[in-house]
């Protein structure tokens, strides 16, 4: 065997037991979610799957209300993901079609969102919702988010690269600049916009501390908060096998999201680190 | 310099702006301003009157033990998430990066784990480590007979516990950016470097980490706010800060004192004093990321 062949074996093997240890956890939350209660107490531990999935999500479907709290991820996630892929898309184009006083002020004010995550600013911000009566609404769980430094500074840089003739040619056929915008920029940006897309709606479907405190009525819950919900009820033996389904279902959306769009999104984040 | 594409309309850019900028001012600025000038207040027992007391919020929280624990916590977990986790996710993208077949399938099975959330995470580690019933526990109890590990009861494996739950999640995320980097640096470099005679560890070191360093400085920064703030829900799954104070991050403490203690003017200190940090990793990276996007092309 020849060096290179000897040296190539030994990266798949590398690669394959990293993949293997990576998932490892998955797997076994996967496992559990198909035991039933007994089993998933039983020593030594169990490695194979068993049959009881479809009790255990169905438990932790009624137990949780699950069926609420997914609706609820899933409109905060859609909303949130779209309304930022507009707005940045908007400021993006500003940006690098015209020229206007205090552009450069502007441009770093919308930076500035990187600078602010929510625990610099927490509590005046729930005081904020609730001045506005927005506690245990969607606005309080998607409206704050809407400002996206990544969207802005994904579609300047591509817009950035997108060749003047085209605007040229644009504006010598009349189109004005929306017209240019809507039917021309913004198809281009189709890569760009799926990859934020999947950045945006797994960075909501996540999101747990601020719904966690603008949310207080069963109904207004998220799925990661449920989460914890399934865990807390049984304090003394958790009832792993439930817990496990619950986590199971909640994996799914954005992992659904991100194997779909995948190419997009890996040559949007390949753009993004273009030199 | 942004040319001008679209000659005489002089509002329409602001317009095109304004609804960004008006989430920002609303929803982050004020807010935040209002951080500030709260961290300069307590509130009176019944909550009805306000006082001003100056720097003391700040005096209080540096002289409070549990705080400066906080502090310690926090230094412990970030570097363990930030350099062990950065450094583990650029070792694979390099192996992934080697030529060879299926790359493809690789970057599936790596790269899923992006979509796991903080609070999954917490779940699923809390049941590999779940004391006496757990997966690791028993492996543990096999290899050391009579030793029963329990995270629960100990606060030092438990940031040793949270702090590889909050790295795993976080892996595929760093792998997709570390590989994407990787694969924009000109094959011909390397090459040119090998027939001048340069190892892999000579070419590694001075062409692959120094054209990678917009995305490492990308990365280091992303992977603070991540471990400062993200991972609140793993943190809330798995320990709620304990046992004792172990695992209460800053992000944790903050939390119990706005929400759980009701201490408006501790809660605001607190929030200005992480901004100060992240204001300065922020800097830092911003002049990266900018630099590269004006003079990309």
């Amino acid at each position: 065997m020849s060096r290179h062949t000897r040296l190539s074996l030994l990266t798949h093997a590398a690669l394959i037991a990293l993949v293997v240890v990576l998932a490892f956890p998955v797997y076994y939350a996967l496992v559990t979610s198909t035991l039933s209660f007994r089993e998933a107490y039983q020593y030594p531990p169990r490695l194979l799957p068993g049959t009881e999935f479809l009790s255990n999500l169905h438990e932790a479907w009624v137990r949780a209300s699950f069926g609420r709290l997914f609706f609820n991820s899933t409109v905060i996630s859609l909303v949130v993901a779209f309304v930022k892929i507009v707005l940045s898309l908007l400021a993006a184009f500003a940006y690098t079609h015209f020229r206007f006083r205090g552009a450069g002020f502007l441009f770093a004010l919308s930076m500035i969102t990187q600078m602010l995550p929510l625990p610099v600013r927490i509590l005046p911000t729930y005081e904020l919702m609730d001045a506005f009566h927005w506690i245990d609404t969607y606005y309080a769980l998607t409206v704050p988010f809407f400002a996206s430094t990544t969207g802005i500074l994904l579609f300047r840089q591509f817009f950035l690269t997108v060749p003047r003739e085209l605007s040229d040619a644009a504006r010598v056929d009349g189109a004005g600049p929306m017209r240019y915008f809507w039917q021309i920029l913004v198809p281009l940006s189709r890569t760009n916009i799926a990859a934020l897309f999947v950045i945006e709606f797994i960075f909501m479907w996540s999101q747990y501390l601020w719904p966690l405190i603008v949310t207080n009525s069963a109904d207004m819950r998220v799925v990661q908060i449920g989460l914890k919900m399934l865990i807390a009820s049984e304090q003394i033996a958790p009832e792993w096998n439930v817990i496990m389904a619950g986590t199971v279902i909640a994996m799914v959306p954005p992992l659904v999201v991100l194997i779909a769009l995948r190419r997009s999104f890996a040559q949007g984040i390949a753009m993004q680190s273009e030199k | 310099m942004t040319q001008e594409r679209f000659p005489g309309h002089p509002f329409l850019p602001y317009l095109l702006v304004l609804p960004s900028l008006a989430v920002i001012v609303v929803f982050l600025i004020y807010p935040f301003a209002q951080s500030v000038w709260g961290s300069f207040f307590i509130t009176s027992f019944f909550g009805d009157k306000k006082l001003f007391v100056g720097l003391e919020n700040y005096l209080e929280l540096f002289r409070s033990p549990d705080y400066l624990q906080s502090v310690v916590v926090t230094l412990y977990f970030s570097a363990f998430v930030v350099v062990l986790g950065l450094a583990a996710s650029l070792g694979i993208a390099l192996l992934l990066n080697q030529r060879i077949g299926g790359l493809g399938l690789y970057q599936i099975a790596l790269v899923w784990t992006y979509s796991i959330s903080p609070a999954v995470a917490g779940v699923i580690w809390a049941l590999l480590f779940a004391p006496a019933t757990g997966l690791i526990p028993w492996l543990v109890g096999l290899v050391v007979p009579g030793y029963t590990l329990n995270w629960m009861t100990n606060g030092s494996l438990a940031l040793l516990v949270v702090s590889l739950a909050a790295t795993w999640k976080m892996l595929g995320y760093n792998i997709v950016f570390f590989l994407a980097g990787l694969q924009n640096i000109p094959e011909e470099l390397i090459d040119a470097a090998r027939v001048d005679g340069a190892g892999p560890w000579l070419s590694f070191r001075y062409i692959t980490l120094p054209m990678l360093s917009p995305t490492t400085t990308f990365l280091l920064f992303m992977n603070m706010l991540y471990a400062f703030f993200q991972v609140f829900g793993l943190i809330d799954i798995m320990t709620q800060g304990g046992p004792g104070d172990a695992t209460n991050l800053l992000v944790y403490n903050l939390y119990r004192d706005a929400f759980i203690h009701l201490n408006s003017g501790r809660a605001n200190a607190q929030s200005v004093i992480i901004f100060v940090v992240i204001a300065v990793a922020a800097m830092v990276q911003l002049r990266a990321a900018t630099k590269k996007a004006v003079y990309a092309r």
